[in-house]
């Protein structure tokens, strides 16, 4: 009996796979590509859900900002489009990096596996550091929203400009928020990949990991024109 | 379970793997796409700024979805979740927007 539950748990266990031997399907599902066909799916389906999430405040920042262009093209040039611009570059290198890293797992390059991941995500925290000092420059500067908002500022346009930081907060708060939670999906991926989980057979773990990485690249690449780009051409380059 | 045919096993066995030059040629492109971003936006083009710059954002994430999320070589199944939640959006878009356009105030 023991010896049956050991053999069985080493089955289950089985990483070691000969070149060419399918790895072991849970026993629902009918072969490998359905069941990887529906982790794909799931994931697809948690990031309809994140599309819709993001896509409630997308909507009012648009109802926001038709009600009061100038208002959000004034605030938006009080933003550092340097910093937003070198942001959005470092998560496109972080994006190719992660397609790269999941590239090495279906070519069984392991060390190239993990050297991608970790690039990821150091590119993932130099992101949020220079978040960091973006979000302390506005605090310095009074346009976080709240009672200590510089509504003078703004000219006949104070209430409405701190409209479009509340937006900006929100949004960049969430996205960073985001980013948090794809660097502890990073270590977690980093984890697995040492212990040999991913194969040129199964990789679904990082494939799907990469679904979400690339998803929060896609929002931020949204949010860099919508944010920070509103008054360039009116207000010239930011402070 | 019936055992696995020959092309299950070659799927399941041989992932699809894309040219590097693809990803290198994508990255380039966002790229680009940033810095055409950027150059428009100092631009005065009216009205046409934000449609401009949707436009650029729309095209880097749909190469974003198509290759680097490998949707391009996905099921049909794939490519309908990844569209669905973009077609709720616009959904969502298009009502909200209906109501404000077309009050008197």
């Amino acid at each position: 009996m023991s010896a049956e539950i050991a053999h069985a748990h080493e089955h289950e266990h089985a990483r070691a796979l000969p070149p060419g031997v399918r790895p072991p399907v849970s026993n629902h599902f009918e072969d490998l590509e359905q069941q990887e066909e529906t982790e794909k799916l799931g994931m697809w389906t948690f990031l309809i859900t994140e599309v819709m999430f993001f896509g409630a405040l997308f909507t009012a920042y648009t109802v926001y900002r038709s009600l009061y262009p100038e208002a959000f093209m004034l605030a938006s040039s009080h933003l550092d489009w340097k910093l937003g611009g070198f942001n959005t570059l470092v998560l496109i290198v972080s994006s190719l990096t992660m397609a790269m890293s999941i590239r090495a797992a279906q070519t069984n390059k392991r060390n190239l596996m993990l050297v991608n991941i970790v690039l990821t995500a150091l590119l993932g925290a130099t992101f949020l550091v220079v978040k960091y000092f973006e979000y302390k420059s506005k605090y310095d500067l009074h346009l976080m929203p709240g009672p200590t908002f510089d509504v003078a500022a703004f000219g006949e346009w104070g209430p409405q400009a701190r409209i479009f930081f509340s937006i900006y907060f929100a949004m960049t708060g969430l996205h960073a928020f985001h980013m948090v939670v794809g660097l502890i999906l990073m270590g977690w991926v980093f984890v697995k990949a040492k212990q040999g989980h991913f194969t040129p057979q199964r990789y679904i773990g990082i494939e799907i990991s990469g679904l979400y990485w690339h998803f929060v690249d896609l929002v931020w690449i949204f949010l860099f024109p919508m944010l920070y780009l509103l008054g360039a051409h009116v207000h010239g380059p930011a402070h | 379970m019936a055992p696995p045919t020959d092309s299950h096993a070659a799927h399941a066995g041989e992932p699809h793997v894309l040219p590097l030059s693809t990803y290198w040629g994508v990255f380039f492109a966002l790229v680009a796409g940033t810095i055409l971003t950027v150059w428009t936006a100092t631009i005065d083009l009216g009205a046409l700024n934000l449609i401009v710059a949707l436009v650029i954002a729309t095209i880097k994430a749909s190469l974003v979805i198509l290759f680097f999320m490998h949707v391009k070589y996905s099921s049909k199944l794939v490519w309908i979740f990844s569209a669905m939640g973009f077609f709720w959006v616009v959904l969502m878009f298009a009502f909200t927007l209906m109501d404000f356009y077309t009050r008197s105030w």
